[in-house]
């Protein structure tokens, strides 16, 4: 079997010449490492984990479900609205990331790449650094300087004359995941920042002058010759958030706690899985639900990657240089 | 290869043959906890006195921080890593726990027979059979207040849902200060603090818990409804932007002196000492009219269980046989006080709050909080939903009616009560 | 060409305007926490925003970290963890994107997909199944346990950065090798291998920083007092009841330092690991 996957395909010249090597062992031994630390502590448990989906029943005996555990995930009012509300929230939680957090970065990156500008090592820094904080910290914090009580953001406020504009913002179920939505923006800019700016850095000078000797320049310059340039980097990017924004549980743990709240109005797909496989106060884990919930969200995550991978990034001209 | 393996092999029966004849040597006994507040207290207090009178026996307090307790002791005793010895929590969690096969039962134990059945049924099968944690203490209900904003404020603790009020809007019309120290950021305070601490005096205690237990009541109905209408009056004597006000957040609202009563448990009072500037009384939850009888939610808490794997099954026995007795209780609830012991033994207090929380257990008829009993197994899960619909009344995002239909819809949807 | 060096420095103000504001703003919050971490309690609530005076400068927090927790051991516990674990995850991630950017072979395209896959699902889904093996192979309440977890848990990007990366290195150098008789696995180790460090910039600062600050597997996997790290650690003082804001505020700002100065060490390649087309 291994032997077979080894074989060199191809045809032509290369064949003919290549046919005589036997086994190419050197691409098993170097797969291998990998291959067998991901398969074994990745893929197998994953599996695992979604093979639990299709049964019920305690550990001792457990039975086969069929498709049953998702029909009440999605159907039964019990779990259906739970599942549904979590989704919608995910979903408004990706949306602000991508309208708010990647055009910002763009903008940074765009900034930080004005030819000659001092300190931009600095910002760049500055910026990316929340990015390497453990939630632990970030959900800290943020309670903190949003707490009416203690007045750092009422104080701030105050401070330009708008105090009129504070409101509990974590507290309001209108408001709270929105809230979360940008503190999470805050902690993440750094990184499409930085994947831009590199992407930006990467434009030739060359085309940058031709563009100038025919004077477009500034915004200009940026609309016309480096944001088309962008785009293949633009999609990476969305696609990274998207996937990461669909995973994500700690930052709402962390700031709302286990059940999400006010009134699960900041309950997305990461916090209800946690919620659900591994308990909250009197409620114990669920192995087989929980398991349902995270083949949800695989199914979820996987089709709109292929989604993207099919639709748009075919579209997207690469820019080779 | 072999002839490794074989090494490995006598030096293992050497090192067994060294733990045999070296009998004598100390056997350590770890303790799993989700107290870590109570890290120091058990280090410097409990545990020498019992490591004095067992000289072999040495015990090791290792608490993990309590939102991750219930996951990570799980994952612990899957792996194997877990203590030897198990704290507690009541009902379904231990309850899970022994049917597993995680907790050896306890029925044998010496020393049980000095709790109360009422005291063992938190950790016990539902028929009562079987027994499989040692029951270390009980919390209690109320209302911590400031003893000096009460004097200046010219108020006196009030008894009656009436006075309750007329004390809090004197608070907020002659101090500045924020009435009542509660947020419904976190959501579980309105529901253990506001509901369950103020709710026994008008479903009648036990009464109305096995009411509801047996289907004969429902969440709806009036007994149920009305403290959830008194609590949706708490809304402005609280905070401003209380609805973001974190646990912790008032917690120091009323220790650093801002605020004038805390809806309380009685595990705060520790804390509190250690923290507050000022002096602190307690009163226990209002009754509707004056003369009512009053009930209290006096709920087990924390219990200590023993591990089937663990490889010093003897010598945990032996520190649980010391836990079960007079002696733990009055070591324990003086180094803590406001966890108040279940041995049936009395046991004098010497802090002043405490010992006022404890006189309401000889004034008022004792309860446990109406949802960790068999109420909480479905999904939706009950204590969850009280959390929420705890919340929403005082925000004002639902009203009373409203929250006690989502709860009684919730319960009716999963729980058929046996009748 | 004068009207638009003009407009450049204008450009350059407004520049540093926006820069300087988000600088400002993404800082702020940690200096709350590092100004803080130096405050009474009192203090602390009374005037958040205050650095610390002589009135309110306290230790307190940090003398209990100290006193209370095996912080230097928290500490090269996770030292240890994080740098194995990335060291694993580059050079078995660079090993596995070699043989499939490099070789044509059968199933090469599904093991890739295979491998990006894991892109897709957090690792801490599997938890039951990790947990069970290590307890099978007795790793549990070790360090290797989470090294291992995490390699697992870098390897798909990493894969998905190096590989990208690969196919922009030209294929003279390797194939002159193969004309001098070099063997494949000289040709990757002494011939490729010192050419990915931009791209090994990039996976270092991806996968280190979730290394370093993951609560999740430390807890399940190594809970004990020898394996613990630092966020374990300084969790120890988010207690049930009264949260000890000092020693957590004096932890947290403990934890932040070390992630800092490996950032450093690592920021000056970042970029050029990037630029040289490590993610595009």
């Amino acid at each position: 079997m291994a032997t077979a996957i080894l074989q060199p395909v191809g045809n032509g010249q290369a064949q003919a010449s290549q046919s005589t090597r036997p086994v190419r062992w050197h691409i098993a031994i170097f797969l291998a490492p990998a291959l067998t630390i991901y398969t074994l502590l990745m893929a197998l448990p994953l599996a695992e984990t979604f093979r639990l989906a299709f049964f019920r029943g305690a550990a001792h005996d457990r039975e086969y479900a069929g498709l049953a555990n998702f029909r009440v995930l999605i159907l039964d009012e019990r779990w259906a609205a739970q599942f549904w509300n979590a989704l919608a929230n995910s979903i408004w939680f990706f949306s602000i990331h991508l309208l708010v957090m990647i055009p910002l970065a763009v903008l940074l990156a765009a900034l930080l790449s004005v030819r000659g500008l001092r300190a931009a090592g600095l910002y760049r820094t500055a910026i990316f650094m929340p990015t390497m904080l453990s939630f632990v910290i970030i959900g800290f914090v943020w309670k903190l300087i949003l707490s009416p009580l203690w007045g750092v953001a009422p104080t701030l406020l105050a401070a330009v004359g708008l105090e009129s504009l504070f409101q509990p913002w974590l507290g309001k179920e209108q408001y709270a995941l929105t809230a979360l939505g940008f503190i999470s923006v805050w902690q993440y800019v750094g990184i499409p920042m930085v994947l831009s700016y590199a992407a930006m850095l990467a434009i030739p000078a060359e085309v940058l002058e031709a563009a100038e000797v025919d004077g477009i320049t500034g915004l200009a310059q940026f609309f016309r010759i480096r944001l088309p340039l962008l785009w293949p980097t633009i999609g990476v990017i969305t696609i990274l958030t998207f996937v990461s924004n669909f995973n994500s549980f700690e930052l709402v743990y962390t700031a709302q706690g286990v059940l999400a709240g006010p009134n699960f109005s900041s309950d997305i797909l990461g916090t209800l899985l946690y919620r659900t496989l591994f308990g909250a106060q009197l409620q114990l884990g669920d192995p087989h639900m929980g398991a349902t919930v995270a083949t949800m969200m695989f199914l979820i995550v996987l089709m709109v990657v292929c989604g993207f991978l099919f639709f748009v990034q075919r579209k997207l001209v690469r820019y080779q240089f | 290869m072999s002839k490794h393996k074989l090494s490995l092999k006598i030096l293992g029966l050497l090192t067994a043959g060294l733990s045999v004849t070296a009998g004598a040597a100390p056997v350590t006994l770890t303790i799993e906890s989700w107290r870590n507040d109570d890290l120091a207290i058990w280090r410097d207090q409990i545990i020498p006195a019992f490591e004095k009178q067992h000289p072999d026996i040495k015990v090791r307090f290792a608490p993990t921080a309590p939102t991750e307790y219930n996951a990570a002791l799980n994952s612990k005793l899957d792996a194997g890593t877990a203590g030897d010895l198990i704290t507690c929590r009541p009902f379904d969690a231990s309850l899970e726990l022994y049917k597993s096969g995680r907790l050896a039962a306890l029925n044998e134990l010496k020393g049980m027979e000095n709790f109360a059945p009422v005291a063992k049924a938190a950790w016990s099968t539902d028929d009562s059979k079987v027994t499989f944690c040692v029951p270390i203490a009980s919390v209690i209900h109320g209302f911590i207040y400031n003893r000096d904003a009460f004097a200046k404020a010219g108020v006196s603790p009030p008894t009656t849902e009436g006075e309750f009020f007329d004390v809090l809007s004197k608070l907020k019309g002659k101090l500045r200060l924020v009435p009542l120290a509660m947020g419904t950021k976190d959501g579980w305070e309105t529901a253990s603090m506001g509901y369950q601490n103020i709710a026994p005096n008008y479903y009648k205690g036990e009464e109305g818990r096995r009411a509801l237990l047996a289907g004969k009541a429902k969440l709806t109905d009036p007994q149920f409804v009305e403290p959830f209408r008194l609590l949706a009056k708490w809304k402005p004597y609280l905070a401003t932007g209380f609805e973001a006000q974190t646990y912790p957040d008032s917690q120091n609202l009323f220790t650093l002196g801002r605020a004038a009563v805390y809806p309380a448990g009685s595990w705060e009072i520790a804390s509190f000492n250690k923290q507050a500037k000022f002096p602190m009384g307690a009163f226990p939850p209002p009754v509707a009219k004056a003369g009512d009888k009053c009930f209290i939610s006096d709920h087990p808490d924390l219990g200590l269980g023993l591990n089937t794997k663990s490889p010093h099954a003897a010598q945990a026995k032996v520190f649980l046989e010391w836990v079960a007795s007079k002696e733990f209780a009055a070591l324990y609830s003086n180094a803590l006080p406001g966890f108040f012991s279940l041995n049936k033994a009395p046991v004098e207090l010497r802090d002043p709050l405490a010992k006022e929380f404890l006189t309401w257990r000889s004034k008022c008829e004792s309860t446990i909080r109406p949802t960790y009993q068999i109420l909480s197994r479905g999904t939706p899960n009950l204590e969850n939903e009280f959390w929420v619909v705890g919340a929403g009344v005082i925000n004002g995002t639902l009203t009373p009616e409203a929250a006690a239909q989502r709860l009684q819809k919730g319960l009716s949807s999963w729980y058929k009560p046996a009748q | 060409m004068s009207a638009a060096r003009d407009n450049f420095s204008g450009n350059h103000f407004v520049a540093h305007a926006i820069l300087a504001f988000f600088s400002v703003l993404a800082l702020a919050p940690i200096a709350i926490i590092v100004m803080n971490a130096f405050k009474s309690r009192d203090a602390i609530f009374g005037a958040p925003l205050e650095p610390p005076t002589t009135g309110t400068f306290d230790l307190i927090g940090f003398r209990t970290v100290f006193a209370n927790g095996n912080f230097d051991a928290y500490f090269m516990n996770s030292f240890s963890v994080t740098l194995v674990a990335l060291g694993g995850t580059i050079l078995f991630g660079s090993m596995a994107a070699f043989a499939l950017s490099e070789y044509k072979f059968k199933l090469n395209s599904l093991t890739a997909l295979f491998f990006t896959m894991g892109i897709m699902v957090p690792i801490r889904l599997g938890t039951p199944g990790i947990l069970e093996l290590m307890v099978a192979s007795g790793l549990v309440n070790t360090r290797t346990a989470l090294v291992l977890v995490y390699i697992a848990q870098g390897l798909p990007m990493a894969i998905f950065i190096l590989a990208e990366y690969m196919r922009t290195v030209s294929d003279d150098l390797k194939n002159a090798g193969r004309v001098d008789g070099l063997s494949e696995y000289v040709i990757f180790f002494w011939l490729v291998l010192p050419l990915l460090r931009p791209a090994m910039v990039s996976v270092a600062v991806f996968t280190m920083i979730p290394m370093w600050n993951d609560l999740w597997f430390p807890l399940i996997l190594a809970p004990g007092e020898d394996t613990k790290t630092l966020t374990l650690g300084a969790q120890a003082f988010i207690g049930q009841d009264v949260t000890d804001w000092n020693s957590v505020l004096a932890a947290l700002t403990l934890s932040i330092l070390p992630v800092l100065a490996l950032y450093l060490v690592f920021s000056k390649g970042l970029i050029r690991g990037i630029t040289s087309g490590a993610i595009k």
